[in-house]
C-alpha cells in the first residue's frame, strides 16, 4: 500500500518534470538542437573535412557520440538545477516537505524528470545528426547505458548545486567554470592518443572523458579508455551522489530551518 | 487522544535567535482553535515544526499521536496546511497544482480529480480550473491555497494567516467555509491577526508571545475576563466634557466621548446622566474588539511580568 503511495508520488513530481520543460520547449529543447546544428556544420562539414580522419574515422563520425553526450550532460544539469532552485525559490518545494513523500522518491522524482530532457535532447542531436552524417551502431546496449548512468549522474549533480544554491548566479556557476571546461576537455573534439604522455595521464582524471569514450565505443566500437571502467565509474560516482543529495535532503540543507 | 499534543517545544535559529523557549499545547480533535501573537511571536515557527519546514531544538510534537519524530509519514498525512506566503508553482494551472498536491499523498489520479472539482467549485474557482495560478487574484489565490490544503482529506487544517489581504466579502465567505469544513470533524488552527475573525470562529485560543504561551483556555473563559469595555460615543457638539461621576470619560474632540464601563455597571446610567445634562447621543460603538483588548492586555502583561522576572 505504502509503495503505491509511493509511486503515485514518484509519478506525480515526474509528469510535473516533464510537464515543466515541455511547456518551456523553446528554451529547453530548440537551443540544443540549433547549437549542435551549427557544431555539425562548423566542426563536422566546414573545418572537419580538412582535419581528415581521428581515430580510424572521419571527423564528423567521431564528433557526432561526444556531441550528443556534451547536450546530455548539460541538459540534465541544467534541468534540475534550475527546476529545483525555483522551486525553492518560489517555496513551492514545501509543498514536498510537508507531504508525506520520502527524500529518495523526491530524489527520483527530478532526476528522472533531468534524465527525461536529456533523453529527449539526445534523440533530437541524434536525428540532427544524422542530416550530416551516417550513424553506425555497434553496441546499443553500451550506448543506453552510457546515456542513462551519464544524465542520472549529471541530473543528480544539478540537485546537489540546486541545494546549496542561494541565488540564479550559483546555479550557473558550476556549469560555466566546471562543466564547460570538463566537456572541452573530455575528449568530445579529440582522441586522447593526440596529447603527449602527460596529458593523456591528466586527461584521464576528468570524469567526462569516461562518458564520453564510452558512449563513443557503443557507436563506433573505439575508445581511448577501457568501457568497463568507464561503467564502473559512471555507477560508482551515481551511488556517492546519490548518497550526497540524500543526506543534503534529509538533513534540510538549504530547504529547512 | 488530541489532535495536536505539543511538549516543551524549543526552537533556536542557526543565528542565536531562540524563537520558542518551552511551549506545550493541546488541541483536542474537532477543535476550531485559535493561536494568536504578536508578530515575530512564534506562530509560524511552532507551525513550522508541525508540518516538517522547521526542524525543532528539542521537545516533542504528536499529531494524532503520531509523533513528528518516529512516524513523521503518518503525522504528515494528518496535517493539511496553508502557509502565510503563496507557496504553489505560478506558472501552473489551477488544475495541475491540485492534481499535484493529491499526488504527492498518493491519491490517485482518477479520485484527485473529482476532489479538485469539488474543492475549486466549493470555493469558486472553477472557471479559473486552467488559468495559470498567476492570474488570480489575491482572494482567489488565498482561496486556492485552502483548496489545495484540502486535496488528500487531511484530519487537521492549519492555516497560518489565510485572510490575510482579503476583503471583507470574501473574507466572510471563506469563514463560512471554514465553519463547514469544521463541523465535518476537521480540526482547524488557525493564527490570524484579525482578531474578529478567531472571536467569531474558534472555540479554544492558545495567545504565544516572544516564544511562550501566556495563555491558553476556551475563548469563552477567556472573553469573560474582559471587565472593562471602552465604547465611543458621538454626541451633539459640547463646550464641557460632560460629568459622569462613577465612569472614566474622555472628550476626544468636542462631538467624540470616551467612556469606560465595568461590565457589572452597564450602560443605561451612562445615557440616563447624558440626558439629565442635556447631551444628545448620536450613536455609539465599541472602541476595538473584545478580544483585541483582552490580547494586547495579556501580551503587554505576559511582557511586565517577564521584565519583573528579569
Amino acid at each position: 500500500m505504502i509503495n503505491h503511495l509511493y509511486f503515485v508520488a514518484l509519478r506525480t513530481i515526474w509528469i510535473k518534470e516533464c510537464t515543466r520543460f515541455l511547456r518551456i520547449w523553446v528554451q529547453t529543447l530548440v537551443p540544443p538542437a540549433i547549437t549542435m546544428s551549427l557544431y555539425f556544420v562548423i566542426f563536422g562539414s566546414l573545418i572537419g573535412s580538412r582535419i581528415g580522419e581521428m581515430g580510424g574515422f572521419s571527423y564528423m563520425e567521431f564528433i557526432v557520440p561526444g556531441l550528443i553526450m556534451m547536450s546530455i550532460i548539460t541538459n540534465s544539469y541544467a534541468n534540475v538545477s534550475s527546476s529545483f532552485f525555483s522551486a525553492k525559490f518560489q517555496r513551492n518545494v514545501e509543498e514536498l516537505l510537508v507531504a508525506p513523500v520520502p527524500t529518495w522518491v523526491v530524489i527520483m522524482g527530478f532526476v528522472g524528470g533531468g534524465v527525461a530532457r536529456a533523453l529527449l535532447i539526445g534523440i533530437i542531436v541524434t536525428t540532427v545528426a544524422m542530416l550530416f552524417v551516417d550513424i553506425s551502431i555497434h553496441n546499443l546496449g553500451v550506448i543506453v547505458l552510457t546515456l542513462v548512468l551519464t544524465a542520472t549522474l549529471f541530473a543528480t549533480a544539478g540537485l546537489i548545486n540546486a541545494i546549496y544554491a542561494k541565488t540564479f548566479d550559483d546555479i550557473s556557476v558550476i556549469p560555466t567554470f566546471v562543466l564547460t571546461p570538463l566537456t572541452y576537455l573530455g575528449g568530445v573534439f579529440y582522441s586522447l592518443s593526440l596529447l603527449p604522455d602527460f596529458w593523456q595521464w591528466v586527461s584521464k582524471a576528468n570524469p567526462v572523458v569516461y562518458m564520453v569514450n564510452g558512449f563513443r565505443y557503443g557507436f563506433l566500437g573505439v575508445s581511448d579508455v577501457n568501457v568497463a571502467i568507464s561503467v564502473g565509474l559512471l555507477v560508482g560516482f551515481n551511488v556517492l551522489l546519490f548518497i550526497v543529495a540524500y543526506v543534503l535532503l534529509q538533513r534540510g540543507v538549504g530547504i529547512r530551518s | 487522544m488530541f489532535a495536536l499534543d505539543i511538549q516543551g517545544l524549543t526552537k533556536t535559529y542557526k543565528g542565536g535567535v531562540q524563537a520558542l523557549r518551552g511551549i506545550d499545547l493541546q488541541v483536542q480533535q474537532g477543535d476550531f482553535f485559535a493561536l494568536l501573537g504578536p508578530n515575530g511571536a512564534g506562530k509560524s515557527t511552532t507551525i513550522g515544526i508541525i508540518s516538517s519546514l522547521v526542524n525543532k531544538s528539542s521537545g516533542s510534537v504528536k499529531v494524532f499521536d503520531y509523533s513528528i519524530d518516529d512516524q513523521l509519514t503518518l503525522a504528515k498525512s494528518c496535517i493539511g496546511l496553508v502557509p502565510q506566503e503563496f507557496n504553489f508553482n505560478q506558472f501552473e494551472t489551477l488544475t495541475q497544482i491540485m492534481l499535484n498536491q493529491a499526488g504527492y499523498y498518493g491519491v490517485p489520479r482518477g479520485v484527485a480529480r473529482e476532489r479538485a472539482e469539488t474543492y475549486l467549485k466549493q470555493l469558486d474557482l472553477w472557471e479559473k480550473r486552467n488559468s495559470p495560478a498567476r492570474e488570480l487574484s489575491g482572494g482567489m489565490k488565498r482561496r486556492l491555497m485552502i483548496a489545495r490544503a484540502l486535496m488528500h482529506q487531511p484530519k487537521m487544517l492549519i492555516l497560518d494567516e489565510p485572510t490575510a489581504g482579503v476583503d471583507i466579502e470574501i473574507r466572510r465567505s471563506m469563514w463560512r467555509f471554514l465553519e463547514e469544513i469544521n463541523q465535518q470533524g476537521i480540526t482547524i488552527i488557525l493564527t490570524t491577526h484579525y482578531l474578529e475573525e478567531a472571536e467569531s470562529l474558534c472555540r479554544n485560543i492558545a495567545i504565544i508571545d516572544k516564544g511562550q504561551i501566556v495563555e491558553n483556555t476556551s475563548m469563552k473563559a477567556l472573553l469573560s475576563k474582559l471587565n472593562v469595555e471602552t465604547f465611543v460615543l458621538d454626541i451633539e457638539p459640547v463646550q464641557q466634557p460632560p460629568e459622569l461621576p462613577n465612569y472614566t470619560t474622555r472628550l476626544v474632540d468636542d462631538h467624540t466621548l470616551e467612556v469606560d464601563v465595568h461590565k457589572s455597571e452597564g450602560l443605561s446610567p451612562v445615557f440616563s446622566q447624558l440626558t439629565e445634562q442635556g447631551v444628545q447621543v448620536m450613536s455609539m460603538r465599541n472602541k476595538a474588539n473584545r478580544l483585541e483588548e483582552l490580547f494586547v492586555r495579556l501580551v503587554e502583561e505576559g511582557r511586565a511580568n517577564a521584565a519583573v522576572g528579569a
